[in-house]
């Protein structure tokens, strides 16, 4: 049976169905319950994390198995990790990606290697929870989509839901995963609804999902800007144009095959990412189908992102920092020819 | 190993004293050893002697388990030495061979035998703190007895993880103990010069735990107060800071020339100083081992440490495959 709730809900769900199921899930962070040790509150937990996505959880599980930090990120990463190769499950929130400058060290060189330095004798079963995506006017610290720098690294997955259903299967998947896994949330789809399974469902890693069918165009849209992607189809389908809508749902695996088949379809790839352009998952999708489809392209693939540049913080400026379906469309438009596209 | 609380070595059993003993010997000749062979360019990378230390890995470990955790460090042999790892493996690790604890994907500064609750040593100073609060949250979790004990050196005091992983163990009260072998440098540089504070034990006072400062060339101070700590810990009584002030024999690295140490304290340390020396005078004076004794333990050890050594030179080479395998458990 489906449930209508948001994607903020849909984390919450997740996280109450996993440590229902397994005593070993703890979920620890700066603030995931809120006002530890405050004698008015009586163990109620003050926020539920900095957005109330975690909201209720301590009620349900304890102090023991929520966890509020110092905030101090190397210090409570390094032991989740930890926690996690001495027989836990822990799932640790970064409030941002953007403070991964706090604790790249616990991520990159323990996390991400123990199982491969150690010879396959170790395992490290943590899922990170961590919030990233501008539109939310939060500046350049707080509005970051670092997911490439994850990618990256060798021994990480990388899931990056964009709505409530996807959120809930891939965050269990994570949770029971036996690997470290960074799943990013995107502040701006919180309050976004959708039907949501009940109960435990899970959602495979590298299964990208074609949102829309088409045979004109492939656009791969990163996180929420597959609704950037969608909303210049529609308008691209006005002018006789169907294009094929895809989003990866995960970056580490990455589901290439989808992507591949969809160009060998569509001659035609564009790459709708809000994060930076250099060395960027848009940038990597990009040269893996050059590398592996070039013979079926029609025209250079593009890569609609944000500039090589911060996030700005004033509203207008942010705005135009972002990815359109405008700039998909005029991406398009210099694909097929402007006089092809503007002849019909 | 042993399991019973606050043991003391006025209370040593002979069993133990040889065991300590061992491991002891164990750890000079193997890193004697390293340091011969890698001089002789058979082993590749990067390795960091923890000869001169011993008493401080083995006065802890002496008091753990195989259900208990360490952290450990660059200086990670002596660690592992001491928790129990199997000398072949470790020695064929330092080779890069596939018959090491991590198939050769590891080396020198990455040995671990997770089973024997040696959760690796490692190459980033500062990174084992963190980490062993993450093994004494699983114990207070899981609600087991069992303590983790992070090994960290006058230098990794000075990283903001020291005082991340130190406050986190206190205020949750877990059952971890701090063991910073003070040896004096940080690579090439003074604790004096690198660090503002004088003792790295007195930070216990500001974060309201236990601490204590000990002559680390001394197997028996380490191990009382290392009983002390472990007993504690097990007890729910929360973390400790202990504090043994060392040396090491060999440089920060092999290669090291070490123009930066006193020359007679380093002959100092090798000679009046000598953990195992004044150990083996311990033994002898307290009628617990004799000199023959001794001398049955140090030819048994060095024929641990030649076998180690021809089982690594005869071990091949790993698979080509495994440049790609242990990446994930799955992908």
């Amino acid at each position: 049976m489906a449930v209508k709730m948001s994607y903020s809900e849909a984390i919450n769900d997740a996280i109450r169905v996993a440590m229902r199921k397994d005593d070993d899930v703890i979920l620890i962070g700066e603030d995931v319950a809120g006002g530890a040790e405050v004698d008015h509150l009586q163990d109620q937990g003050a926020w539920g994390g900095v957005f109330g996505v975690t909201k209720g959880i301590v009620e349900e599980f304890g102090r023991d198995r929520v966890i509020d930090t110092p905030i101090a990120e190397s210090g409570y990463m390094g032991a989740a990790v930890s926690a996690a190769a001495t027989g836990l499950r822990p799932i640790s929130e970064l409030m941002f990606n953007d403070f991964i400058g706090s604790c790249l060290d616990e991520v990159m060189n323990q996390a991400a290697k123990f199982h491969y330095m150690f010879g396959g004798k170790a395992k490290v079963p943590l899922t990170i929870r961590t919030i990233d995506g501008a539109g939310f006017n939060a500046a350049a610290q707080h509005s970051q989509s670092l997911y490439a720098l994850f990618t990256h690294i060798p021994g990480i997955k990388v899931v990056i839901p964009s709505n409530p259903y996807d959120m809930k299967g891939l965050l269990l998947s994570a949770i029971f995963d036996d690997d470290p896994v960074v799943v990013f949330e995107d502040k701006t789809l919180y309050g976004m609804k959708g039907e949501v399974g009940e109960g435990f469902y899970t959602i495979p890693f590298g299964k990208a999902e074609i949102k829309r069918a088409g045979n004109d165009l492939t656009i791969v849209g990163l996180g929420k800007q597959v609704y950037t992607a969608l909303k210049a189809a529609d308008k691209l389908a006005k002018k006789g144009f169907e294009a094929e809508v895809i989003d990866p749902r995960t970056l580490s695996p990455l589901d290439e095959d989808t992507i591949i088949n969809s160009v060998k379809k569509t001659g035609r790839l564009i790459i709708v990412d809000e994060a930076y352009p250099r060395c960027s998952a848009a940038t990597d999708i990009a040269a893996i189908v050059g590398d592996k489809a070039f013979d079926y392209l029609d025209a250079p693939i593009k890569r609609v992102t944000a500039p090589h540049a911060p996030v700005p913080f004033s509203p207008p400026l942010e705005k135009l920092y972002m990815p359109t379906p405008e700039k998909i469309i005029d991406a398009f438009s210099v694909m097929v020819g402007d006089k092809v596209f503007s002849a019909v | 190993m042993q399991t019973e609380t606050q043991a003391s070595a006025k209370d040593m059993t002979v069993e133990k004293a040889k065991w300590i003993y061992t491991k002891m010997q164990e750890i000079r000749q193997f890193e004697t050893a390293v340091h011969e062979i890698f001089a002789k360019g058979e082993i590749p990378g990067f390795v960091h002697l923890y000869a001169g230390e011993e008493a401080v890995a083995v006065g802890v470990c002496a008091h753990l388990t195989d259900n208990d955790s360490i952290t450990s460090t660059h200086r990670g042999h002596g660690h592992c030495i001491a928790k129990g790892c199997d000398l072949n493996g470790m020695m064929a690790e330092i080779y890069g061979r596939a018959t090491g604890l991590c198939k050769g994907k590891g080396g020198s500064m990455h040995i671990a035998d997770v089973s024997k609750g040696m959760l690796g040593a490692n190459g980033i100073v500062g990174a084992g703190l963190p980490l062993a609060v993450g093994a004494g949250l699983t114990a207070k979790v899981k609600k087991t007895n069992d303590v983790a004990v992070c090994f960290f050196g006058d230098g990794a005091s000075n990283h903001g993880t020291f005082h991340e992983a130190v406050n986190m163990a206190a205020i949750w009260k877990l059952p971890v103990i701090f063991v910073c072998e003070n040896n004096g440098f940080g690579e090439a540089s003074t604790f004096e010069y690198a660090a503002a504070a004088d003792s790295i034990a007195n930070f216990a006072k500001v974060y309201k735990i236990a601490g204590e400062t000990v002559d680390g060339k001394d197997l028996t101070a380490v191990y009382d107060a290392a009983g002390k700590a472990v007993a504690r810990a097990r007890k729910g009584e929360g973390p400790t800071i202990l504090e043994c002030m060392t040396y090491r024999d060999f440089g920060h690295f092999e290669g090291d020339t070490q123009s930066y140490k006193d020359k007679e304290k380093q002959q100092k340390a090798v000679t009046d100083d000598d953990a195992i020396l004044r150990f083996q005078g311990y033994l002898k004076k307290n009628k617990i081992l004799s000199a023959e004794e001794i001398k049955g333990l140090d030819d048994s050890v060095k024929a641990a440490i030649d076998e180690a050594v021809r089982f690594s030179e005869e071990s091949p080479f790993p698979d080509d495959k495994e440049v790609t395998t242990d990446v994930y458990v799955s992908y």
